[in-house]
């Protein structure tokens, strides 16, 4: 599992000399006056994993779509690969529900696949019953899903993926981070990730920016997690939490009744308590560290002007 | 054959349809009915152009359209007020201001009714020619674009990342447009093209599987329709434009009727099955 995540994100997965696909200097974008994102320097190697962490509003996706010639550049420079084929899962993606789209017919979006290759992407992310399902009917999660095989049926040399499992449930979310750490592995593809999910994603990850609005700080996971902007970013807490890091709002009581941050008691907590993934809430209390479980300790996304 | 007005209008009728209906589905897809309607009602401004410079009327109601859908996209872009807001004020001063540089232009005598509702007596042989050869050029750039238009229409995002140029197929889209308008306008009339553009769509949806069939059926549609509509307008000497307008909502109301519309899109979600 990906939860052991010093483990299996140890140095050696480094790229070293690998193929350099896309690299930025000095990259910014500027709205109304105002830079989203500047001075963003970084660079993505053939079998390379890169995680931009942040908090909201840091530019993580205007800096991904920036690398991916989606926004221009306003300043600083970009280089891609020659004739680099990408494969891409945005953060959102409105589909008008007059159109009748099948997750089959949503693989060749962009261009023609056959049959197996559809069939097998489809069965990598779990989900080879819903082929001939119409894209509005999926749920969130399926829907992720679809976007992910998509992406991955194409054979991209780089993938970048922008909170790709938004809406998966717990257990579909680890298996769904290994999935892309096994395509990595199987192909040699790039990957650029965007995540604030910062425990799972940290673990899967070669390199990790630390990004608002310009690159905080950047490393393996290790040092990242250890650095002083990574703990100004996220809290105090972060640093302690090292490659964990996990939020709540609410106690567990040892009677198994919930103690809500308002003061008020329940028998269970809520789908929209802090941080719960899915209807499966209660999982990620089987952490071997869970001793670092600050609970009620309210910090990370919310704490970007620190 | 063809020296009957009646047959004249009825192929002319059905060449608009047929190429209405793939470029119809996209602007439902890309909910750009107001967009159309307000390329539509620059065609009088169009129409009276050509009258006072003595051009070519396709040309000129062609040009004026693609100039107007331009402005639109500039002013979007400068984000002063909401596109809808725009299109309201676009649309309509485009249409009165070509209402009033027809009434200036008094030695010419116009048929206006003609003009705003369409008008099957006033089809010639050469518009046939003009509709069926601007309508293959027309299904022939969206069979070519066909991917990069719905790959587009999907996610601009994700088809930019992956190597199409949605800027490049968003102004085919709009030549397209423009063009149809140009040939539709003598038969559905300024007012009602996007009526044709959209209702057909719309009631194709119900029995579409896919976005191509979708573009298939709603072009079989509207040729119904018009069908339908000209016959309609012959026996109750009603203008042709409102009549064809009035067949396709019989055709989208009967869609909406349960039992003629379940199909596979239809079928219950898989919601659920996964474990």
């Amino acid at each position: 599992m990906l939860m052991n995540s010093r483990a299996s994100s140890a140095p050696g997965k480094q790229a070293g000399e690998a193929e350099t696909l896309v690299s930025l200097e000095n990259a910014g974008i500027r709205r109304d006056g105002r830079w989203l994102v500047r001075g963003v320097d970084f660079s993505i190697a053939r079998g390379e994993v890169v995680t931009l962490i942040g908090p909201n509003g840091a530019g993580k996706s205007t800096t991904a779509k920036m690398a991916i010639g989606v926004l221009k550049t306003d300043e600083g420079k970009i280089t891609r690969a020659k004739s680099l084929r990408i494969g891409y899962v945005p953060q959102k993606l409105a589909i008008d529900w007059t159109m009748p789209l099948t997750v089959r017919r949503l693989m060749t979006l962009t261009g023609p696949l056959n049959e197996a290759e559809t069939t097998s992407a489809l069965e990598a992310t779990g989900i080879p019953h819903l082929a001939g399902s119409e894209v509005r009917h999926l749920s969130g999660g399926e829907f992720q899903r679809a976007l992910l095989a998509r992406a991955i049926a194409r054979k991209p040399d780089l993938m970048v993926l922008d909170e790709p499992v938004q809406g998966v449930d717990f257990a579909g979310e680890a298996a769904l981070y290994d999935l892309i750490r096994t395509i990595r592995n199987a192909t040699g593809c790039g990957i650029l990730m965007i995540s604030h999910d910062l425990h799972m994603v940290m673990a899967g990850t070669d390199t990790v920016i630390c990004l608002n609005g310009h690159v905080c700080c950047r490393g393996t996971p290790e040092v990242v997690s250890q650095s002083s902007d990574y703990a100004k970013l996220f809290g105090g807490n972060a640093r302690a939490l090292a490659v964990y890091n996990h939020h709540h709002d609410h106690t567990h009581l040892p009677d198994g009744r919930v103690r809500h941050a308002d003061g008020s008691i329940t028998e269970h907590c809520h789908p929209d308590d802090g941080h719960h993934h899915g209807d499966q809430g209660h999982d990620h209390h089987r952490h071997d560290d869970h001793a670092h479980h600050h609970h009620g300790a309210h910090e990370g996304e919310g704490s970007r002007h620190a | 054959m063809l020296d009957d007005f009646f047959i004249r209008a009825l192929i002319a009728g059905v060449g608009v349809a047929l190429t209405a209906g793939p470029l119809g589905c996209f602007v439902v897809w890309r909910r750009m009915a107001y967009f159309g309607d307000t390329m539509a009602h620059s065609a009088l401004l169009g129409v009276a152009l050509s009258l006072f410079f003595e051009v070519n009327l396709l040309i000129s109601v062609f040009g004026v359209a693609v100039l107007v859908s331009a402005m639109l996209l500039l002013l979007q872009r400068r984000q002063s007020l909401s596109a809808d807001a725009l299109l309201g004020i676009l649309s309509h001063s485009a249409l009165a201001i070509g209402l009033v540089l027809v009434a200036f232009m008094t030695w010419v005598r116009i048929d206006l009714i003609a003009f705003l509702f369409g008008d099957i007596l006033a089809v010639t042989p050469a518009d046939i020619a003009l509709i069926w050869g601007g309508g293959a050029v027309v299904v022939a750039a969206i069979v070519w674009l066909w991917r990069p238009l719905v790959a587009s229409t999907v996610s601009e995002d994700v088809a930019e990342a992956e190597g199409m140029n949605p800027a490049r197929t968003k102004l085919f889209f709009m030549l397209l447009m423009a063009l149809v308008i140009a040939i539709a306008m003598k038969i559905v009339g300024i007012m009602l093209i996007t009526a044709l553009l959209i209702i057909p769509a719309a009631t194709a949806r119900r029995f579409s599987a896919s976005p191509e069939w979708m573009a298939v059926f709603a072009s079989l549609i509207g040729a119904a329709a018009v069908i339908g509509g000209l016959f309609g307008s012959l026996t109750y000497d009603t203008p042709s434009g409102p009549s064809i307008v009035v067949a396709a909502l019989l055709f989208f109301i009967l869609s909406l009727v349960p039992a003629f519309g379940r199909t596979t899109s239809e079928r219950p979600a898989n919601k659920g099955v996964r474990g």
